[in-house]
């Protein structure tokens, strides 16, 4: 199984950067994403042999080739399928997947979607700029409604998806989401999904500032985020603003209603962040424009792993049937000999 | 194995025995009816007997069309001899028929003088009309011509298995067992390896056992006393070469041929597929061989199977992934990715009638130019064909082997005709097989992840999970030995050649070409795949007449044997006989500049032996 943290083991961020030039344009998103990871990976203590990044196509995908560890650039879409493939065999070593929103959502939708329902133990993160980064700026599934694009000149008219929901209708076991900028918050996230024993999803909020820049500005924004993040915390409240002073509970219709603090609300009304309530976790998916965005973990429970299982198969079937023996499965059935 | 032979009451009228040499059976009935069951049990039985055999299922895509009708006619064709038999025969001497629909469907094919065996109970009114018959055809006089047996075969099986508390429908199922008791007795086959095979299919329900058991050997005793059956015939066991033999399908052979080189390269199996018809059953088969080490995945679709498998091949395990035609397509996108990643990787494609949809459970050899041309920009990959069903297990080692050796995607080519169909296979002795020689690079020392064997030019196999060895790979054009990202233009022309030369370095694995037939003359038959029985047989035949035809078979289709041109240009005439349009024959042309002709055919079934013949002698006249 996956080798312990051995203390001795000193890696440091340097340790995890390739010898390849990063090739993103300045000021990308993907930059701080990969600092992060560069960051975290020498914290957990695992050699960098052990880890394989595998990516599909788009500029977020050209992620494993920044890394100094084992890393597979794919095609389009289709990552998830290669890793499952690659994890199954190989459930030792830690498999993380860097995929985009048109990568992981329009072309490998179908494999986004089966990988975490089967909950092969890969992580999995999506960055999400609501654009086609690397085919120079047309809409993506996460693109808002009229999107105005080169492709889409008099605006999109398909109805954008939500990561989050897409991962939680798939029954992944571990939901979070991300944002770029957000350091502390992104290293915790890429912990956790580290942490977590199965399929991890991490929407990341990225920034592509060549062709959809402040796609995410209330959000990311040092001014207005605080009044357009939630951040969710195990066991805490949901409670959001400036001073704190905002938090979400259930309404009458059981819909969630934001409602401010003192004036008779107190915080023993508001709504309980519960990592393990697959109905929290949806309400949360399913905020309104109105609410703020939540960020964190939105899901994480247990369930067996497919490679776990599938390894687990082929171990009784050796004990049920004893090992492989060759000859006799060609010599099976009936048999004659000539002379 | 100890066979014994059940011994049936003695019979009441003598019976006259009749030795032939060769005997075609074409069983038919309904799709619902079992009668690629009774054909698959009536091979084995002669097997056992010891004759050589081959069979032909032809099986609609319905799973159970509407009864009685024509579309829903589902055949089973075996031919048994006590000499070497290539093929499944073209006509039939014996029609087994257990409805109307199979009669009409059937008949014309039937050798004049021909024996037939029909279900009366299922000769009704209304069944008639589906099939088209005004009158009906066993009362009506118009089969004098053949030696007609009108048995109810549904009445009998009813009262055999009376006393079981079955539902009439449950036992009527069972009429598929008589009919093949019946024929088993006609034939002198043994009918133990059947009851073997029905306590173990259905060994969880006894009543079955006892129930199919029962009609299997009703069947069997009317041919010994009903009076109308006057002779009873044999074929003897045919001068097969020493050694121990089993029945086996190509699917069956191709899945232990799978298995076979991942055991001898010590490593573990991954087997990604996606469902689909004729290709399945080795998905099946392989699946059912966890304790081998053995990964099956059955992915969410074409691409994630082929996917999957290449992520098991990065990881070192054996990947292979199992498909048909329209799988083919969706596959070709990572195919190519393998080619530049330069990873081994086997797709085995077994090929059906298209194109689309198109006959999904009847065969065709067209897939040959998308298998080796059919990818994005300059991608080449091995091709490899089995001749027939033993030899699926031989070609699938042979395919595993050389990816592994060269690092290179391997394509398999089998089709519908080998899948299903079955003949006697010489079981190899496990010693005797091929090492397959894996050797995983972990040495860090001077490592580059596009350094090359200088002999096969294959890159080094690395396991993720080996310190010091971390690199990267993917699609983008790469660095010649480093790897690195690279548009340099003669770096990439450099790659694109290099890709190629391996390749064409396979050829140093392909052995002689076998000619059959003079060395030299007027007329060489080329086939590949499949066809090699019609066209053993054909051209067999011809020579027998005195006339010059030699036939060479190809197992290998990229690269092509390189002492193939040598033998083309030793003959006059060149034919490239195949089931499309004549896709070899394109390549042959270009390749060695010779004005080849073709002989195609594109209806869904294996070429005739007659049809053949034909096409050979005025070649030969021209
Ligand atoms: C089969 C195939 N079709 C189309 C493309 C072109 N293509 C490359 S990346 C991309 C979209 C990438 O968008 P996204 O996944 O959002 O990644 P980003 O560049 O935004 O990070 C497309 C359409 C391709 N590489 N392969
Ligand atoms: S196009 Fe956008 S996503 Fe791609 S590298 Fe540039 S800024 Fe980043
Ligand atoms: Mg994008």
């Amino acid at each position: 199984m996956s080798q312990a943290a051995t203390p001795t083991l000193k890696l440091t961020r340097k340790d995890f950067m390739s010898d390849q030039e990063v090739r993103w344009c300045p000021g990308c998103g993907d930059y701080a994403i990969l600092a992060q990871m560069q960051k975290v990976l020498p914290e957990l203590g695992i050699p960098r042999d052990q880890l394989v990044f595998v990516s599909g196509i788009g500029c977020a995908s050209r992620f494993p080739y920044y890394m100094n560890t084992y890393g597979f650039h794919t095609i389009h879409g289709r990552a998830p399928a290669i890793a499952t493939g690659l994890k199954i065999s190989r459930p030792e070593l830690h498999v993380w997947v860097v995929t985009g929103d048109g990568d992981g959502l329009s072309i490998g939708g179908n494999h986004l979607i089966h990988a975490l329902r089967r909950n092969v133990d890969i992580k999995i993160l999506l960055f999400n700029n609501r654009i086609y980064g690397l085919t120079k700026g047309q809409y993506s599934p996460t693109s808002e409604l009229g999107k105005v694009t080169k492709s889409t000149p008099f605006g999109s008219l398909d109805y954008p998806i939500n990561p989050i929901e897409i991962a939680l209708g798939a029954e992944a076991t571990f939901v979070a989401r991300s944002v770029d900028v957000e350091t502390k918050h992104l290293q915790e996230t890429l912990k956790r999904a580290h942490e977590h024993k199965g399929s991890a999803f991490i929407e990341i909020l990225q920034n592509c500032n060549v062709f959809n820049d402040r796609a995410w500005e209330p959000i990311t924004d040092r001014a207005t985020k605080a009044d357009h993040q939630l951040v969710l915390e195990q066991g805490k409240p949901l409670v959001f603003g400036k001073n704190r002073e905002k938090g979400i509970r259930l309404g009458k219709d059981m819909n969630p209603e934001i409602v401010t603090l003192g004036d008779g609300v107190d915080a023993s009304q508001l709504l309980v962040h519960d990592e393990s309530n697959p109905s929290m976790a949806y309400i949360l998916s399913r905020l309104g424009p109105q609410f703020p965005t939540p960020i964190g973990v939105f899901r994480a429970v247990k369930r067996m792993t497919y490679d776990e299982g599938a390894n687990a198969q082929i171990e009784s079937a050796k004990k049920r049937l004893g090992p492989g023996d060759l000859e006799a499965i060609l010599n099976r059935g009936d048999t004659w000999v000539v002379k | 194995m100890t066979t014994h032979i059940e011994t049936p009451p003695r019979p009441q009228v003598p019976k006259r025995h009749e030795e032939l040499d060769e005997v075609v059976i074409r069983f038919a009935g309904d799709s619902g009816d079992g009668m690629q069951l009774a054909g698959m049990q009536f091979s084995n039985e002669t097997a056992v007997a010891g004759t050589d055999l081959a069979t032909l299922p032809d099986f609609p895509a319905e799973i159970r069309a509407p009864a009685g009708t024509l579309f829903g006619v589902s055949g089973f064709q075996v031919n048994f001899s006590s000499h070497d038999i290539f093929t499944p025969g073209d006509n039939p001497d014996v029609l087994v028929m257990m409805n109307p629909a199979a009669l009409k469907v059937n008949l014309r094919d039937l050798k004049p003088g021909g024996i037939i065996i029909a279900d009366t109970a299922e000769f009704t009114e209304n069944n008639l009309k589906k099939a088209g018959f005004a009158t009906n055809p066993l009362e009506d006089g118009s089969l004098t011509k053949y030696q007609l047996f009108p048995v109810d075969i549904t009445q009998m099986t009813l009262r055999a298995v009376e006393g079981l508390n079955l539902n009439t429908k449950v036992a009527s199922r069972c009429k598929n067992f008589y009919a093949l008791g019946l024929t088993s007795w006609l034939f002198t086959r043994p009918i133990d390896p059947t009851i073997r095979w029905i306590e173990g299919r259905f060994k969880k329900t006894p009543e079955l056992v006892d129930a199919n058991i029962r009609a299997l050997k009703a069947g069997y005793h009317f041919g010994e006393t009903a009076e109308m059956f006057a002779v009873q015939y044999e074929v003897k066991p045919a001068r097969l070469a020493p050694g121990k033999y089993r029945n086996i399908t190509g699917n069956s052979a191709t899945a232990l041929g799978f298995i076979a080189a991942a055991e001898r390269a010590g490593v573990p199996l991954f087997l990604g597929s996606y469902p689909i018809t004729p290709a399945s059953d080795i998905l099946h088969e392989v699946a059912s061989y966890k304790n081998f080490n053995v990964y099956t995945f059955q992915a969410e679709d074409e691409i994630a199977a082929v996917g999957s498998a290449l992520g098991a091949a990065y990881g070192g395990a054996i990947g292979i992934c199992t498909t048909s035609g329209p799988g083919m397509l969706l596959k070709q996108e990572m195919i190519n990715l393998a080619v530049m990643v330069e990873l081994p990787l086997i797709i085995a494609d077994i090929q059906r009638a298209g194109p689309s949809t198109g006959m999904p459970t009847k065969t065709e050899q067209a897939d040959l130019l998308m298998a080796i041309y059919g990818r994005a920009s300059e991608s080449p990959v091995v091709v490899l064909a089995p001749a027939t069903p033993g030899e699926c297990f031989f070609m699938a080692f042979e395919a595993v082997r050389l990816a592994a050796k060269y690092m290179v995607p391997v394509i398999y080519m089998s089709d519908g005709y080998l899948a299903n169909g079955a003949e006697p296979w010489k079981i190899p002795k496990v010693s005797e097989l091929p090492q397959i020689d894996v050797q995983f690079r972990t040495s860090p020392e001077g490592f580059q992840p596009y350094l090359r064997d200088p002999e096969t030019l294959a890159r080094a196999w690395v396991k993720p999970g080996t310190p010091g060895l971390e690199h990267r790979i993917g699609g983008l054009a790469k660095e010649d030995v480093t790897g690195h990202v690279s548009y340099d233009p003669i770096n990439n022309e450099k790659m694109v050649r290099l890709r190629a030369e391996k390749v064409a370095r396979v050829a140093m694995d392909i052995p002689r070409t076998d000619v059959h037939g003079d060395p030299s003359g007027k007329l060489l038959v080329i086939g590949w795949g499949s066809t090699y029985g019609a066209l053993v047989e054909a051209t067999e035949r011809v020579r027998a007449q005195g006339k010059s035809v030699s036939h060479v078979h190809l197992r290998y289709l990229n690269p092509l044997p390189p002492d193939l041109k040598e033998i083309i240009h030793r003959f006059e005439t060149v034919l490239v006989a195949e089931l499309n349009t004549g896709q070899l024959l394109k390549i042959i042309r270009a390749e060695y500049l010779v004005d080849a002709k073709g002989m195609n055919k594109i209806q869904g079934y294996p070429f005739k032996v007659g049809e053949l013949m034909q096409k050979i002698q005025e070649l030969l006249e021209e």
